[in-house]
């Protein structure tokens, strides 16, 4: 091809001037005079080829020709270049961006630098790094991603660059390990959302692709550490200023000292959820918000495409050894954990159990640092409150787990009711009320579970941990563990609804881990839609004491209800709605009957 | 094939405090890192070990983090390619001016149309390259053929061969297992040589690699405290 395409060409070689058909193999050994003539001194034709791949703006098809038969020419000379001695032309090789040629032209370049990574060793990193710099376009190109153009070139320069990859790990065994380190290096922190949205489409095509065997555990903990990285620069703070500037919550708030109390200790969102066109106006604004939310869509689609291949359970121990590594020891991730969640629903029999058993581990392991025990069993509490695809045995073998270990606690250390010291029993404690809050009613219907779940003692025992935990937990647990007649002698305990709870900010301590609940709902809009059939809002939970009203429904019970739930919840107006038009079953322990939002209409 | 050698090797590992529970999981640990690199104190790359702890007891190094020493006995499997050994590998890319060659499964060769003896002549039959001997037909070597080469150099970092098959013991190793009875006898002399010279320069390494055990306390083999801290957290 290299030959006709030179009878047009503009011919800067000006011995190929002379003759109209060239061989392919005389290119390349007259390429290769240019390459040695340079150590003598001649350096010639050596430059006119290295101006040959400068060629980068409106190319001619004359030139469009000349590039590609020089790159092939090149090809066949790799053997020639010397890391030194033409360091010109090695540049201006690993400076063109593929994303500006024809697919000609990207061929063979391609080619080229797939012959240049096998031929030398000094080579291959350039040659990955030229290949990974390609992942994303240059920023000109961002604007014409949008258009049919723009996403035909985009495959374009992806499915070369991902062949070429695998070829130079075909021919280099070893490449994958040397490009592991350069993707990681490269992940596109700071730049526009687009931009860092390709890169991570990159990423999980590696990791699904060829060599993902090789990679894969990279891409997942590199993706893993990309998300927690957003996700720590949007602050609780930035989240929940905006919401109460806007006075969102007073409407669900009973009074306005709560809304003060909820100023001061930014924690009363437990049970606050927040409806969508919320998220969109607290966090609509922050584009980093933005790029994290598509990035987890991203992710959420990418863990799809797993399980339909088989490969989900492979994939989710990279990311369960992520989540240990970083997300866990991250402080108070807000999003980033929605990753296992969703992961979880889509394999709630192997990833499911898995997460659950992963947390509880952690959090019994005497040799693991307190704080991140104490997250642990946060997660386990809320993943176990939030998750409606897992059973009520699971769930009730993961409360006794951690009510035996309490009672343990209880029979070895526990003395007297000190907030501080014993932090972790006592962040157990909330932990069981709080899961049994939202799960009471389904507990109760596991056979062996109220007669060998040892609550009460632990309860009573010298440590108070009803005096000490979060005082809305410990009041709604009351009131459910009361109707269920969890209780042999309820008498004891009294609901005091004026609880101190600088008790539970004791034992919270400065990172306020009595206040974490990784899973409540999430407050990105497009990772939202992926979550929200998985999930229980607490507006679904239909606590014991609701138990008579089933059926007739009494005006008062209602309104009693309404009240309490306001306290709880803000369910989203449309929750009904989605369910119908997207023609998705009814979650598990979805109430007779949904109450209507309290989001004010003006949001 | 040449290049391969095992080496006695007796090690200390300093193992981090925090991993006195599970010492052989973490000497197994290191002895991973060394996997697949190049490791100029054994002068090859680490391709397998099998090892024996010496001592139930460590010495303790006396510093603000407090390793221990814990001392072993080590088989080292090593592949030392130095230039002039043969080496076998697998065909994976042939073009006019080149043949690729993986070794060992790792370690990737290269062989430029310079290097490849002028008996060798490049052809496309039936759209699949090869380099067809002129003189016997049947001495064929196309992607997959598993072929003999002298090694020409090395490079230690990136375990990237540069070879040769200007030799006349060289080429498809198939090809060259049946016919060495055609080789005029003088050649499978040489090549006889060059088999012995090679062992006697595997036991000379042995000492060699005995004697280079001095290093105990080089950092690379210590556990380092970086890798400890990712390992925690």
């Amino acid at each position: 091809m290299g030959a006709e395409e030179l009878v047009n060409g503009k011919a800067e070689f000006h011995e190929m001037e002379e003759d109209d058909n060239f061989s392919d193999s005389e290119l390349v050994y007259h390429v290769r005079d240019a390459l040695s003539s340079v150590s003598s001194g001649d350096s010639d034709s050596y430059n006119q080829l290295v101006g040959v791949l400068h060629h980068t703006e409106r190319l001619a098809p004359e030139d469009v020709a000349l590039l590609v038969t020089s790159l092939k020419a090149l090809s066949g000379a790799v053997s020639y270049i010397d890391i030194v001695l033409h360091e010109t032309l090695l540049s201006s090789i690993f400076r063109m961006n593929m994303w500006n040629y024809g697919p000609d032209v990207m061929d063979a370049l391609l080619e080229l630098i797939i012959s240049l990574a096998a031929s030398n060793g000094k080579h291959v990193n350039s040659c990955l790094e030229m290949l990974v710099s390609n992942f994303t376009p240059p920023n000109s190109f961002v604007n014409m991603l949008k258009q049919p153009r723009g996403l035909a070139r985009k495959d374009q320069v992806l499915s070369r660059v991902h062949s070429a990859l695998k070829h130079i790990a075909d021919l280099v065994p070893l490449a994958p390990s040397i490009l592991c380190p350069i993707i990681s290096q490269r992940m596109p922190i700071y730049d526009k959302e687009p931009l860092a949205v390709i890169y991570v489409e990159n990423m999980l095509k590696l990791e699904s692709g060829a060599i993902g065997e090789f990679v894969m555990s990279t891409m997942l903990m590199g993706l893993m550490d990309m998300l927690i990285e957003f996700d720590v620069e949007i602050g609780w703070e930035d989240i929940l200023q905006d919401d109460s500037s806007k006075g969102i919550f007073q409407m669900e708030l009973e009074n306005v000292d709560e809304i003060a109390d909820y100023d001061e200790e930014d924690g009363t969102e437990m049970f606050m959820q927040l409806s969508r066109e919320l998220t969109r106006k607290s966090l609509g604004g922050s584009l980093i918000a933005e790029k994290l939310d598509s990035l987890m869509a991203l992710t959420f689609e990418h863990l799809e495409s797993c399980k339909d291949s088989g490969r989900l359970v492979e994939v989710f121990e990279h990311l369960l050894d992520s989540f240990r590594i970083t997300v866990l020891t991250a402080y108070k991730s807000k999003f980033a954990q929605f990753v296992m969640f969703y992961a979880c629903a889509l394999d709630p029999e192997n990833c499911g159990v898995r997460f659950a058993m992963l947390l509880a581990d952690i959090f019994v392991r005497e040799d693991y640092p307190l704080p991140f025990r104490m997250s642990a069993v946060a997660y386990l509490a809320s993943y176990l409150s939030r998750a409606n695809f897992l059973s009520a045995p699971l769930v009730a073998g993961m409360l006794k787990r951690l009510v035996d270990w309490s009672f343990e606690y209880c029979k070895t250390k526990g003395a007297v009711m000190d907030p501080t010291s014993h932090r972790l029993f006592y962040s157990a404690c909330q932990a069981i009320m709080y899961v049994l809050c939202f799960r009471m009613k389904s507990m109760m219907d596991v056979a062996w579970f109220k007669s060998h779940l040892l609550i009460e003692p632990i309860l009573n025992h010298k440590l108070s941990p009803l005096k000490v935990c979060l005082p809305s937990i410990v009041d709604e647990f009351c009131r459910q563990a009361e109707a269920a007649c969890l209780f042999t002698s309820s008498e004891e305990f009294i609901f005091n609804y004026s609880l101190e709870s600088e008790h539970s900010r004791a034992f919270g301590g400065i990172e306020r881990l009595d206040m974490f609940f990784p899973f409540d709902p999430c407050l990105l809009k497009k990772s939202d839609r992926y979550i929200r059939p998985h999930f229980v809002y607490w507006s679904m939970v239909r606590p014991p004491y609701d138990d008579d009203d089933e059926g007739s429904i009494d005006e008062d019970v209602e309104q009693e209800l309404d009240l309490d739930v306001s306290k709880m919840s803000i369910t989203p107006r449309n929750s009904m709605a989605y369910w119908i038009q997207n023609g998705l079953e009814e979650p598990r322990g979805m109430p007779a009957r949904i109450r209507p939002s309290t989001s004010p209409e003006s949001l | 094939m040449e290049g391969l050698k095992v080496s006695d090797a007796s090690l200390i590992v300093y193992v981090d405090p925090s991993k006195s529970t599970k010492v052989s999981q973490a000497v197994l640990r290191e002895l991973s890192s060394l996997l697949f690199k190049f490791n100029e104190n054994f002068e090859g790359v680490v391709l397998a070990y099998d090892v024996q702890i010496q001592d139930e007891r460590a010495k303790i190094l006396p510093a603000m983090h407090p390793y221990f020493g814990v001392s072993l006995k080590a088989k080292l499997l090593l592949f030392a390619p130095k230039p002039n050994m043969l080496l076998e590998g697998k065909v994976v890319k042939l073009t006019q001016t080149s043949i690729h060659v993986i070794v060992l499964g790792f370690s990737s060769a290269v062989i430029t149309d310079e290097d490849i003896r002028k008996e060798f002549k490049y052809k496309t039959k039936h759209g699949e390259e090869l380099y067809a001997s002129r003189s016997h037909k049947r001495h064929v070597i196309k992607v997959g053929t598993m072929i003999r080469f002298l090694v020409k150099s090395f490079d230690e970092e990136l375990l990237h061969i540069s070879g040769s098959l200007v030799p006349i013991n060289t080429g498809s190793i198939r090809w060259l297992a049946k016919n060495m009875e055609d080789v005029p006898l003088i050649d499978r002399s040489t090549t006889k040589r060059g088999e012995s010279e090679g062992d006697t320069v595997i036991q000379q390494h042995y000492t060699v690699v005995g004697e280079a055990y001095s290093w105990h306390s080089d950092p690379q083999i210590k556990k380092s405290k970086k890798r400890k801290i990712k390992e925690e957290s």
